[in-house]
Formats: C-alpha cells, sequence, structure tokens
C-alpha cells in the first residue's frame, strides 16, 4: 500500500476566515481567524491518510478547502493532475468525479424528499450517463456493493436506519467512481454496535474499488485500524505525521502523546497519566507565542515558550515531528 | 452498606392499549462510595431508568413496578416536597449537554450559589462567595471573575466543569452522570472524568455514570452494568467485563470496536460486527430481546426469557448460552 502514483498534493495551504466585522455599524473591524495555516499534505493512490486533533484544529477546514468549498489564501492543491486554482477556474464537475465525501450525519447529509435511486442517479445524469439501462444498472450495482438491494432503491432516507443511511451516503460518495474519499468522522454519529459494520464496508471498497481515503475522526482506535498514514493537527498545522506504527507506537510530539493517553482505557499501563495534557486548545484568534502547544505541553521549557514555533523535521523514516524536545 | 437499590423496576411508556414497556426487570445495587456504570446503545432504556431514580420520569414514561429505594426509602412513595430536597442536596445529576442544563440567563456563580441558599438556607452573599470556593475545587481558572460569567462565556469543558461544580456543591451521596462527556473532546473528557473521580472519592460520593462507551465506563467505574433493548443483560466488575465477557451482546460490544494497540499486535482483522439493528420500543422481540442478532441463538431463545446466573464476584449474566 502506498506505492501507487501521487493523488493529491497539498503545499502550503492556508486559509482564513474573517469573523465578525461591522455589523449596522456597530463594533470593531473583522478579526482574522487563521483555520489553516501551513499545512503540506501528500496521499498516493490507495492510501488511507488520518487525520486526527480536536474540534477546532482545522482538520475539517483543509477537507473543504481540498473539495474547493472554501477559498484558500495561500497554497497549492493538486489532485490526480488537476490544480485547484483560482476559484473561477475549478472544473467543479471533473473535481466531483474525482473527489467526493462521506459526511458524520447521515440523518442530516440526505434528502429527506429524494428517494435512493434518484440521490444515486441524479449524480450519474448531472455527469452524463443519460442511457437509462446504464443509469440503472449503476444504481443497483452500486447498492449491491454497500451491502443494500434493488428494492430499497425506491424508498425514502426516513425508511432506513442509522447504519443504513451511512451505506447510502457511502453509495452517493461512490457513484461517480472518485479516486479519493474524504470521510469525516463517518462513524461517530452511529450506534456502537452498528460502527464495525461500517468500517469493514469502507476497508472492503477501498480494496475492492482500489480508492484513497482521508479519514477524519477523533477516535484514535479507528484511525489506527484503517489509515496507512496519520497526520495530527493542531490549531491549523500539522505537528506530527507519519506511519500509522511510528505514529502509535512512537509519537514524537507530546500532543500526540497525550491525545493517545486521552482514550479511556480500563488496562492503561500505568505511567501513560504523567502524558496527559491539560486545559483545552487556545483560541485561533489569539495563537499563543512560541510553541502554539507549550500552555499546555508537560515538557514545555523555556525555549518553547520563546522561540517562534518549531517547524516539522525528520525524526525518522517518513516520521515528521514539530517539537524541539522530539528525537 | 447499601445506598441505592433498584430492583426489578419497570418503566412504562404510555398507558392502556398504547402501552410498551421500555424497561423491565432492571436490578441493581450501588453501595456507598461506589461506582457503577450502564452502558447501553441510544434507546436501551439507561436514560430512563437515571431519570426515575432521580424522581424525574414525566409522562408518558412512569414507573410501572419494582421499586427504588435511596437509603431504604421508596423513591417512588416520596412526596413531591421530599423528593425536591432530596435532589440536589444528596442525589445530583450532570446531564450531557451542559449548555441546555445551565440557565442562560444567569452567572454562573450564582447558580451555584443557589444550592447553598435552597439546601443549607445559606444567605446569598455568603453562598455566592462559597461558590467561588467550589469552582476553584472543580479548577477553574480565575474562578473570582468565572463567577459572573455567563454560560455562553464558557467553553464547553469549563462548562461542564460548572455542572460538576452544582452537583456537587452539597456534596451529596450519589451522582448520576448521564454521558457527561460526549459533547467533549477526547483531552477534555479525560480531564472532566479524572475530576469527577477524584472529588467523588475524596467525598465519598458514589457514582452512577451512565454511556454508549464501554472503555470509558470500565476505566471509570468498579462495576459495569450493560443494557439492551430495556433490559439489563449483564453486570460485571470492569476488569471481568473485558477479560471474560459472558453476554453475546457484551462480547459483540467488545469485538466491534477496534482497541487501540491491537493492530500493531495482531495485524489489521476485520471487526466482528453486530448484525442487524437495535430493536424498537414498540417491538422488542419475544425471549432473549437479542436472539434477532445473537450468533449463539438457538430454538429456546426466541421462546423462552432466559433467567439470571449468577457469576463469581458478583456478577451476573440473563443468556440462555452464556460464555
Amino acid at each position: 500500500m502506498g506505492d501507487g502514483a501521487l493523488l493529491l498534493d497539498v503545499e502550503d495551504l492556508a486559509v482564513e476566515f474573517h469573523v465578525g466585522g461591522r455589523l449596522l455599524g456597530l463594533g470593531g473591524g473583522a478579526r482574522r481567524l487563521r483555520a489553516v495555516n501551513g499545512v503540506n499534505l501528500s496521499l498516493r493512490a490507495g492510501e488511507c491518510l488520518g487525520l486526527v486533533g480536536e474540534s477546532g484544529c482545522g482538520k475539517s477546514t483543509v477537507a473543504l478547502a481540498i473539495l474547493g468549498l472554501v477559498p484558500r489564501t495561500r497554497g497549492v492543491i493538486s489532485i490526480d493532475g488537476m490544480s485547484i486554482g483560482a476559484e473561477a477556474s475549478i472544473d467543479r464537475r471533473r473535481l466531483a468525479r474525482t473527489v467526493q465525501m462521506v459526511f458524520q450525519d447521515p440523518y442530516a447529509s440526505l434528502n429527506p424528499r429524494q428517494t435512493v435511486r434518484r440521490t444515486l442517479a441524479d449524480p450519474l445524469r448531472l455527469h452524463g450517463v443519460t442511457n437509462g439501462g446504464e443509469v440503472e444498472d449503476r444504481v443497483a450495482d452500486m447498492l449491491a456493493r454497500v451491502g443494500l438491494t434493488a428494492d430499497h432503491a425506491d424508498r425514502y432516507p426516513h425508511e432506513f436506519s442509522g447504519g443504513q443511511r451511512q451505506r447510502i451516503g457511502i453509495a452517493r460518495a461512490l457513484i461517480l467512481r472518485p479516486r479519493l474519499v474524504i470521510c469525516d468522522e463517518p462513524v461517530s454519529a452511529l450506534d456502537v454496535s452498528i460502527r464495525a459494520q461500517i468500517i469493514n464496508l469502507l476497508l472492503e471498497l477501498k480494496e475492492s474499488l482500489g480508492l484513497s481515503y482521508i479519514m477524519i475522526s477523533h477516535d484514535l482506535g479507528v484511525v489506527e485500524h484503517m489509515s496507512d498514514r496519520v497526520a495530527v493537527m493542531y490549531l491549523g498545522k500539522i505537528i506530527e505525521t507519519g506511519d500509522w506504527r511510528a505514529i502509535f507506537e512512537r509519537p514524537g510530539h507530546p500532543y500526540t502523546r497525550g491525545l493517545i493517553a486521552a482514550i479511556p482505557d480500563a488496562f492503561a499501563p500505568p505511567g501513560i497519566a504523567a502524558d496527559k495534557v491539560r486545559g483545552e486548545i487556545p483560541s485561533p484568534f489569539d495563537p499563543p507565542d512560541g510553541c502554539a502547544f507549550h500552555p499546555r505541553c508537560p515538557i514545555a521549557t523555556d525555549k518553547c515558550r520563546t522561540m517562534p514555533g518549531p517547524q516539522l523535521r525528520r525524526l525518522a523514516d517518513t516520521h515528521d515531528v514539530s517539537c524541539w524536545l522530539a528525537s | 452498606m447499601t445506598l441505592l437499590a433498584v430492583e426489578d423496576l419497570r418503566i412504562d411508556l404510555g398507558t392502556g392499549d398504547d402501552r410498551h414497556v421500555a424497561v423491565d426487570k432492571v436490578s441493581f445495587e450501588i453501595a456507598r462510595g461506589e461506582t457503577f456504570g450502564l452502558v447501553g446503545e441510544s434507546g436501551c432504556g439507561k436514560s430512563i431508568t437515571a431519570l426515575a431514580i432521580m424522581g424525574l420520569l414525566q409522562r408518558p414514561l412512569a414507573i410501572g413496578g419494582g421499586s427504588i429505594r435511596f437509603e431504604g426509602r421508596a423513591i417512588e412513595n416520596l412526596s413531591a416536597d421530599e423528593l425536591r430536597r432530596l435532589r440536589g442536596k444528596r442525589l445530583a445529576m450532570i446531564f450531557q449537554e451542559p449548555m441546555t442544563a445551565l440557565n442562560p440567563l444567569l452567572p454562573v456563580g450564582r447558580q451555584i450559589a443557589e444550592m447553598f441558599v435552597l439546601h443549607e438556607g445559606a444567605g446569598w452573599r455568603d453562598a455566592e462567595r462559597r461558590a467561588i470556593d467550589v469552582l476553584a475545587r472543580v479548577r477553574v481558572p480565575a474562578p473570582e471573575r468565572r463567577a459572573r460569567d455567563f454560560p455562553h462565556q464558557l467553553s464547553g469543558g469549563m462548562r461542564q466543569r460548572v455542572m460538576i461544580a452544582i452537583a456537587l456543591a452539597c456534596s451529596p451521596d450519589l451522582l448520576i452522570a448521564d454521558e457527561p462527556t460526549t459533547a467533549l473532546d477526547v483531552t477534555v473528557q479525560s480531564e472532566i472524568v479524572d475530576l469527577m473521580r477524584e472529588l467523588c472519592a475524596a467525598n465519598g460520593t458514589a457514582i452512577l455514570m451512565i454511556s454508549h462507551d464501554l472503555g470509558l465506563v470500565a476505566s471509570m467505574c468498579r462495576t459495569v452494568g450493560v443494557m439492551y433493548a430495556g433490559r439489563l443483560v449483564e453486570v460485571r466488575s470492569s476488569t471481568d467485563v473485558f477479560k471474560a465477557p459472558a453476554h453475546p451482546y457484551t462480547c459483540g460490544l467488545i469485538g466491534s470496536l477496534p482497541r487501540l494497540g491491537s493492530r500493531a499486535a495482531l495485524g489489521r482483522q476485520r471487526l466482528q460486527e453486530i448484525s442487524g439493528v437495535v430493536p424498537s420500543i414498540a417491538d422488542f422481540p419475544a425471549g432473549c430481546r437479542f436472539h434477532p442478532r445473537c450468533e449463539r441463538m438457538t430454538s429456546v431463545c426466541g421462546v423462552e426469557e432466559p433467567a439470571v446466573t449468577m457469576l463469581g464476584e458478583g456478577g451476573l449474566v440473563r443468556c440462555h448460552h452464556h460464555g
């Protein structure tokens, strides 16, 4: 895995939002929020990249930028040889045939007034598959692949359970045969006993259709299970990235160790509590000086508090960390 | 000494022909200072069991049978007034979403102070001073300033700390925490759980924790009860439940979640699936309610309700083919 051709290349991505500002002439000027700041990512065909971090760290904004759904402030994104340049020049149809998304909430992300058939057939027609027989065949084929049957096609979303709805969401994402699928917390809204079904399905489809995934999740167990590589984000930056084994067995950044230590486990080895992270993610409007993580870091030194933030540096083959103290 | 004894509890939804039994044959005990966790999926009845203990069930839900005894007194026989005096002072509850459980129009300090005024007859000035002490105990930084903040000015983690401060203000005997960390990030969850555990241990407060996360409950509580479709199907110590789960549903829950470190140790294994879906309250299956999804199902399971089998160390299981 991971020796395929380069599929996605993100270089120096920055996304800024302007928040607030003059409403009816009241209040001060707009404040600038750096949601994503200098992110580099690459993904090879057939690979699954786990993207983890607390809420507000910018992981979903990275996903939206790759889908061309938020304007970039800076940076270059190229997918499958196509560069997502200025907004006006995005070939949205081609992009939609290359990248698709599976959303967290299968209740909110399906149109309640469309049958499953329409949800799956509309994208095909929009993309030039107009032959009725072919549309029918592809809808039936996709339903079978996600574990539903042909007679499910004429039902509405409310007739399905949560797990089945997520199967429909996956079918919709795959109907145009994209190469990259971004899964944003695909199982966290599902009942615990249903999650395994969806995780197994996603892994099977990845193999049988040769897909690449970006797996966004706060559940490190799921990320370890599914990912080939993992990137950890904190306050809009990637602070550690590497092979899944390196990240989980030899985490180099104290934040990564903190995330792992925070997972409730009745059999946690003693001593892991020392890695725990205190406090909460700081406001992105007012990021701390020095290393952005230092106010919560259990091992921060004076250098971490004063020196401008550490950059990613190579710790081992394919394992990069941005921490002065990592070795 | 037994603090809370729930015996053969039944909770009905609706009345007459529309009556459904939401919770049935649930029995467990919590001793003073003990920690007990109830685990299950949405709709299994864990939250309404907690509400019944608090005397907070509202129509169309009502206690249909059995008893809930708190320090030997039956909750269902208490008057509304007696219940109100018990709630907040001896029995406290923390909810999942602190934003909806806090009053948005009052500073948080005042909401904590209210506990001392209502339950201990303190004056407001004295009560607000004590509220600042309580905020400091739940490790809210700059408690004097934070006491004047309104809920919307606090982060999710800080709001949940305020909820804990309110709940523990009068040093209750039992704290019921219903999914207290589900809305929070894992790092914040871990801090909140540590805080609850520490403060309760220091005060001798017993905890009834409710969650869908078996790992979280097992790391927090000494004993775990697993609920499925309105029934308590297994009660075990938290070490036993992971080492030797007896009920096929418990086994399925444990096998269906990727555990950290298992891929490194064993390679990527296909996750065990529990087939089918959680039954809805209107059509709980006959016999054992788990039988349509169960791998060990035989003909007896669809007909006969399994009896309780006692296991060692206070454990019990409700299954014809427990392993």
